[in-house]
């Protein structure tokens, strides 16, 4: 078997996330990232291309959104109002990476914290923002004295204040650091959080891109999903839909992972499309001693379980969605064969009902009588219906039922669980209740 | 609550004209903090989320006097400011202990065995989730996924995350925080 090196030996033209990352791990600062091409493409961009044609280059590229949606980033920005009377616009990073299972973004930040801010400077131009926000989560602690720094730098060297180099364009940029809560990785949850309010999502529509952050036209994205962009302007969008080696439709590279009882866990930066198998074989080295795969969650709590069979399924957004489930942020969580999975299903429905916000009752009631009716199941005390109880509650949980995804993001794994594992509920359920039970 | 214009400095409390509830008054470090970062955004009402980080800083945890202090400076109700602080998990509105341990309780630190880890501390410290030890040196808290999955079972003490932590580390993990 193979053994990849994790950052060593990289380039720009193949790795462009990753090739900067140190082996020793320690930050790269301004000097350093300059002398890797850093800002090299927001000098580009800045002398050579009106917003529009970053814009388009961008759609160009086929990059979807890196925050477990996968929607076109391209297309979204074509939807946020340009021109002079656009007025005061925001763009908004989600730096919130707080579904379960996901570790990718804390890696970009705390070892390249310029490309996320060259990343948010030139995508601000894009979208001529005057303004911009990493909304981080506050347990990163380390990633936010980093962006902190790195902003500082930006400054002073220029490419943040005002008349960013020389163009007459004004750009301030800020961290914003949370008070924890999942929810406010939801993107109208999220400025709501930023304009200190409780983090309820909002309505849609408005979407965001027309009335987003103080009622402003705002375009809120993923950490990964930007710091593709200074890469995609610097060598274009037909070079970053080629790294996907035929694997994917879709264009670029992707942040992949592995943890759960694997040989090796962590986050390898491969073309996207890449197949689980190789994820889970090469890099994850398979699972420990004494275990087998059971099942996986192919990019965090809120996707639905697949099988070791589906594992030489590509991991691009449309092949897992068309197996049923979703590529999310695509780290993947391996289950072994020794965890019973109602177990495993309670324990992330406890995550879900905590982290209800508590908006909508489908949710809030909801998902707390899903973890009661679970917790008897684990512990042989289930009667007959709840299997049946609980799919319901799949229904009634689904999408359209609930004011925001992150009901239906609760349900499936738990529907995927039933799905495959049927007889581990089954099983939790004494076929006849004694007589001495019955009142 | 009323803003001291007796002309006393603020901190030094020699009239109490300033003072609020539970006799609280802001630091000069802390309004400074407080309204340095209503600068970094449209409207202050933004900076409720940073203001009770920057009080929690300094005393470890929010009081009622300090939700009024801090709705003073922002200009907004002190409803509004306790709303922010009790829906947020990391925002303490009880005292808590020097050291706060939050423990990963999500699927990945499930799957490596968190439950064995949370289940030392519980007993080392002799504590539930959601009490102090009598010492005051420890508060034991649950926490959602921190990102850390990689290196499962994970948690945090005050701002250093460690993982992956074996039931058999506790001990010397608790000896590093005194
Ligand atoms: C409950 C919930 C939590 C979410 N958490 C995150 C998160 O932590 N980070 C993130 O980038 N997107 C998260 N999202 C997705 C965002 O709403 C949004 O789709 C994303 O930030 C858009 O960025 P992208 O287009 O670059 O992917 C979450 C969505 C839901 C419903
Ligand atoms: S689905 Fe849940 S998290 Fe979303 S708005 Fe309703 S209660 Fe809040
Ligand atoms: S699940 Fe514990 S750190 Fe991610």
């Amino acid at each position: 078997m193979s053994h990849h090196v994790l950052y060593s030996g990289k380039t720009g033209e193949t790795h462009p996330l990753t090739f900067r990352i140190r082996d020793d791990r320690q930050p790269v600062w301004l000097a350093e990232y300059e002398a890797q091409d850093g800002y090299a493409a927001l000098r580009k961009a800045l002398k050579e291309m009106d917003p529009a044609a970053v814009q388009a280059t961008v759609k160009d590229s086929n990059l979807r959104g890196r925050g477990g949606a996968g929607f076109p980033t391209g297309v979204k920005w074509s939807l946020i109002p340009m021109g002079p009377d656009a007025g005061k616009k925001y763009l908004v990073c989600n730096a919130d990476e707080m579904e379960p299972g996901t570790f990718k973004d804390r890696l970009l930040m705390e070892n390249l914290p310029h490309q996320l801010v060259e990343a948010m400077i030139l995508s601000a131009y894009a979208i001529q923002a005057y303004r911009g926000y990493i909304f981080l989560r506050g347990e990163y602690v380390v990633a936010a004295e980093r962006l902190n720094k790195a902003i500082a730098e930006a400054k002073a060297a220029g490419y943040i204040g005002k008349n960013v180099l020389g163009t007459g364009w004004d750009f301030e940029l800020y961290v914003h650091t949370g008070a924890g809560r999942y929810i406010c990785g939801e993107e109208t949850a999220l400025i709501n959080s930023l304009e200190g309010r409780r983090a309820n999502p909002r309505a849609k529509p408005p979407f965001p891109q027309i009335a987003g952050a103080w009622g402003k036209p705002t375009i809120v994205n993923n950490v990964e999903s930007l710091s593709n962009v200074p890469h995609i302007i610097l060598r274009g969008a037909e070079w970053f839909k080629g790294l996907s080696q035929g694997k994917s439709p879709d264009g670029g590279t992707k942040l992949y992972g592995i943890s759960g009882r694997t040989r090796r866990t962590g986050v390898w930066e491969l073309p996207i499309g890449t197949s689980a198998r190789e994820i889970f074989e090469e890099h994850g080295g398979g699972m420990q001693d004494g275990l087998s795969l059971k099942c996986w969650l192919p990019g965090g709590a809120s996707t639905d379980f697949l099988l070791p069979e589906h594992l030489d399924l590509a991991m691009d957004f449309d092949t897992i969605m068309k197996a049923g489930s979703r590529m999310g942020t695509g780290l993947i969580m391996a289950v072994d064969n020794r965890q019973n999975m109602v177990s495993v299903v309670r324990n992330l429905e406890e995550f879900f009902a905590r982290e209800s916000c508590g908006w909508c009752t489908p949710c809030r009631d909801g998902l707390p009588w899903t973890v009661k009716v679970l917790r008897a199941i684990e512990k042989g005390e289930g009667k007959p219906g709840d299997i049946e109880f609980l799919q319901k509650m799949t229904r009634d949980l689904w999408i359209g039922k609930t004011f925001c995804a992150h009901a239906p993001g609760a349900m499936e794994p738990l529907q995927s669980a039933i799905k495959f594992f049927r007889d581990e509920f089954q099983q939790g359920i004494p076929s006849q209740i004694p007589a001495t039970a019955v009142n | 609550m009323t803003t001291g214009n007796c002309g006393c400095a603020g901190g030094q409390n020699t009239c109490g004209g300033n003072k609020g509830k539970d006799n609280f008054v802001l630091s000069d470090a802390e309004r400074h903090d407080i309204e340095h970062a209503m600068e970094h955004y449209e409207d202050p009402r933004a900076a409720s989320i940073d203001a009770l980080k920057t009080v929690q800083a300094s005393r470890g945890w929010v009081s009622d006097g300090a939700i009024d202090a801090i709705a003073a400076v922002l200009g907004i109700p002190a409803s509004d400011v306790d709303g922010v602080a009790t829906f947020y998990n990391r925002i303490y509105r009880k005292p808590v202990g020097r050291h706060v341990i939050s423990v990963c309780d999500s699927i990945g630190c499930f799957l490596t065995g968190y439950e064995d880890v949370k289940s030392e501390l519980q007993k080392q410290l002799g504590i539930e989730y959601g009490r102090t030890t009598a010492d005051g040196r420890f508060t034991l808290l649950p926490i959602c996924c921190l990102g850390n999955c990689d290196k499962g079972p994970a948690l945090m003490i005050d701002d250093d995350t460690h993982g992956p932590v074996a039931p058999a580390d506790v001990a010397k993990l608790l000896e590093q925080y005194k």
